[in-house]
């Protein structure tokens, strides 16, 4: 038998070190304050699986509040999916294939990526606004009566308007890479076979942009789920609880309320959301690639 | 069913060609009668490819028109020509099964389904491919994949020629001979012009009836395998044909005789004065090497056995050519020699044949 040589541990050390004081403390100690109540002067008292029992009762102050919150943040999942996605796909559609064009149309894509969350919230805050902001004065000036701080249709048109600006290109260029990688000859070949713009994209382009179209909707999936900046410069969470999304109210929950046990239950189950999402994604995405293999392998 | 003519075509992917180099096509005249078996052969970027295209009407040539019979088709759109093509690389919808994909070109324009069914159960029985049309197209092998192209344009009854782009690139080699017998077979059984482009000379001389062989943008040659063989029109021709190639050599032609490296050589035919870059050509099949007698004093550099024959790579003072080993021969030290068939030497000025006149009877 080959001598094992346990100083080997040692070169593993750093990465666990790092990841220890990064992540593994960290959830630590959201879990070791989900299971307790906590007074002033760091009194700590086991509180058990009580936070989680009233977090998950939907009778209860915190439930509503939750399941609210968790209902908001899945609608406005859904709608920025319904528009980013076929928005994106139409804008590569219609992207240069080639010249000068496509590396301009590429950067200017590419800018709204480039800002800062926050700043993106500060843009649309002033831009939206009814009084000096030249979107929310264009459209009052329009006759629509239009106000984001006090009209909740009015703040969700903001702010999914605001991350469809953001992200729709995001989709834009993932599409883009795959409409690029089609071969002219499938589209000659269409061309002889006498199909039509609509045939041409639902059997040539569509198929093959299927697997990035997935990495787009997992990837905006996961971001809008998790959004706070934008909607927190915007709107604040208003007018009431519009537009407090999960992450909203668990700032307020931990930071506003100083609910130390109740903010970490809810920091707990909202991670176990998102990875359960992701852990479905991934099982979709791995079984397309197994089955693209088996095709590959015998091709 | 139609005769394809091009009249005056040219192509260049420029805007605003200058002179004959902007031309990726230079002008072309030429008939492809129906129901002809055709190769268009040349080596990568000559193109072949863009005359393919123009035919097929997937580019719009810069210059000329072609002509479908009478009709002039020169800016119909491709979708509107009785063309069908088949691509390098396989082209098949992924989602769809073998039998929607054969069905497609006849549901986009609008045939009843009873017929479509009925073509595709024919075209499937002629492609040997009935046992797989409920199978998704993408799982197939390459040669599936390709017969599945060829489908799609044979389901089409209105189709009049078959453009095939290198169609065996991408295939392995024991089943591009399966399917290069089954494109003669199907050229045999369906009355189709068909249109194969390739660079492999193997590939045109089997299937071919009529080989066009392009170089440098234009058509150097017209002919039967045999025609191109025997008499190429250009040294190119000579070159690309045959293997190993034709010899070239410079020489100096004085009526009916060569001087060929300080060697006097008789030919078969009388040349009046010639101008230009004056090279003699000949076929290695048509020089003979021998141990010793009469002949070119040439010095062996060596002996390759190419399977059906050996194959001498030899020096004439400084120039090099091949040569045939007849069978049985065997050398001493590297010294032979070489001679050449008189009626099979074909003299070339500045690249293109000299017909030059028969010699009166008698004369050597």
């Amino acid at each position: 038998m080959k001598p094992v040589n346990q100083k080997a541990w040692l070169l593993v050390l750093p990465v666990l070190l790092i990841v220890a004081f990064s992540a593994v403390i960290p959830l630590m100690t959201v879990v070791n304050y989900s299971v307790q109540d906590s007074f002033g002067n760091n009194q700590f008292f086991w509180n058990g699986v009580g936070w989680f029992a009233e977090l998950l009762d939907p009778k209860s102050d915190l439930g509503s509040r939750f399941y609210d919150s968790l209902w908001r943040n899945l609608a406005f999942s859904g709608i920025i999916l319904a528009i980013e996605i076929p928005l994106g796909i139409l804008v590569a559609l219609s992207m240069p294939r080639q010249g000068w064009q496509v590396s301009a149309t590429l950067v200017l894509m590419a800018l709204p990526l480039l800002i800062p969350w926050n700043v993106v919230g500060t843009i649309w805050q002033i831009f939206a606004r009814g009084d000096i902001g030249l979107f929310g004065a264009a459209i009052n000036g329009l006759g629509i009566r239009y106000n984001y701080v006090s009209d909740p249709v009015a703040a969700w048109i903001t702010i999914v308007v605001m991350d469809v600006w953001h992200w729709t290109s995001l989709v834009a260029l993932l599409c883009y890479a795959g409409l690029k990688s089609i071969p002219d000859a499938y589209y000659q070949a269409a061309r002889i076979d006498g199909a039509s713009r609509w045939a041409v994209f639902r059997t040539i382009q569509l198929p093959k942009m299927s697997r990035v179209l997935l990495i787009a909707v997992l990837l905006r999936f996961m971001d809008s789920f998790m959004i706070y900046t934008e909607p927190f410069v915007v709107t604040g969470g208003g007018p009431g609880n519009s537009t407090t999304f999960l992450s909203i109210e668990l700032v307020k929950l931990a930071l506003g309320q100083f609910d130390l046990g109740k903010a970490a239950a809810l920091s707990i189950v909202y991670n176990l959301i998102i990875l359960a999402v992701c852990w479905v994604f991934y099982t979709v995405m791995t079984a397309a690639d197994a089955r693209a293999d088996v095709d590959a392998g015998r091709a | 069913m139609a005769r394809i003519t091009l009249d005056k075509l040219a192509h260049a992917y420029k805007p605003n060609p200058q002179g004959p180099q902007d031309y990726a096509l230079r002008e072309v005249d030429h008939v492809w009668r129906q129901g002809g078996a055709y190769a268009l052969l040349g080596p990568s970027g000559c193109g072949k490819t863009t005359l393919l295209n123009i035919i097929s009407g997937l580019v719009v040539p810069t210059r000329g028109r072609i002509l479908f019979d009478d009709k002039d088709v020169t800016k119909l759109p491709t979708e509107a020509r009785n063309i069908a093509q088949v691509f390098q690389f396989p082209v098949v919808y992924d989602t769809m099964t073998v039998r929607e994909n054969l069905a497609f070109p006849l549901k986009n324009r609008g045939v009843a389904r009873a017929e479509i069914e009925a073509r595709v159960a024919e075209i499937a029985g002629l492609l040997d491919l009935t046992s797989a049309l409920d199978r998704k197209a993408s799982r197939l092998g390459a040669d599936a994949k390709q017969k599945i192209s060829l489908g799609r344009g044979l389901v089409r009854p209105d189709v009049a020629a078959i453009l095939f782009d290198e169609p065996l690139t991408v295939i392995d080699p024991h089943l591009k001979w399966q399917l290069r017998s089954m494109l003669k077979e199907l050229h045999r059984k369906l009355d189709l012009t068909m249109i194969y482009v390739t660079h492999d000379q193997t590939e045109a001389l089997t299937f071919a009836d009529t080989v066009v062989v392009m170089h440098d943008g234009g058509v150097v040659q017209t002919g039967t395998p045999e025609e191109l063989f025997q008499h190429p029109a250009h040294t190119f021709v000579g070159h690309f044909i045959g293997s190993p190639g034709m010899n070239v050599l410079p020489c100096k032609v004085e009526g009916s005789r060569a001087s060929l490296a300080g060697q006097e050589i008789a030919l078969a035919r009388h040349y009046s004065a010639l101008a230009g870059k004056i090279e003699l050509g000949i076929r290695p099949e048509y020089a003979t090497l021998a141990p010793r007698g009469a002949g070119l004093p040439v010095r062996i550099a060596r002996i390759d056995d190419i399977g059906r024959a050996r194959i001498a790579r030899v020096e004439l003072d400084g120039l090099k050519l091949a040569a045939s080993v007849p069978e049985g021969a065997s050398f001493d030290g590297d010294q032979a020699a070489l001679s050449l068939q008189a009626g099979q030497i074909h003299i070339y000025s500045d690249g293109h044949l000299v017909k030059g006149e028969a010699l009166a009877g008698g004369q050597p």
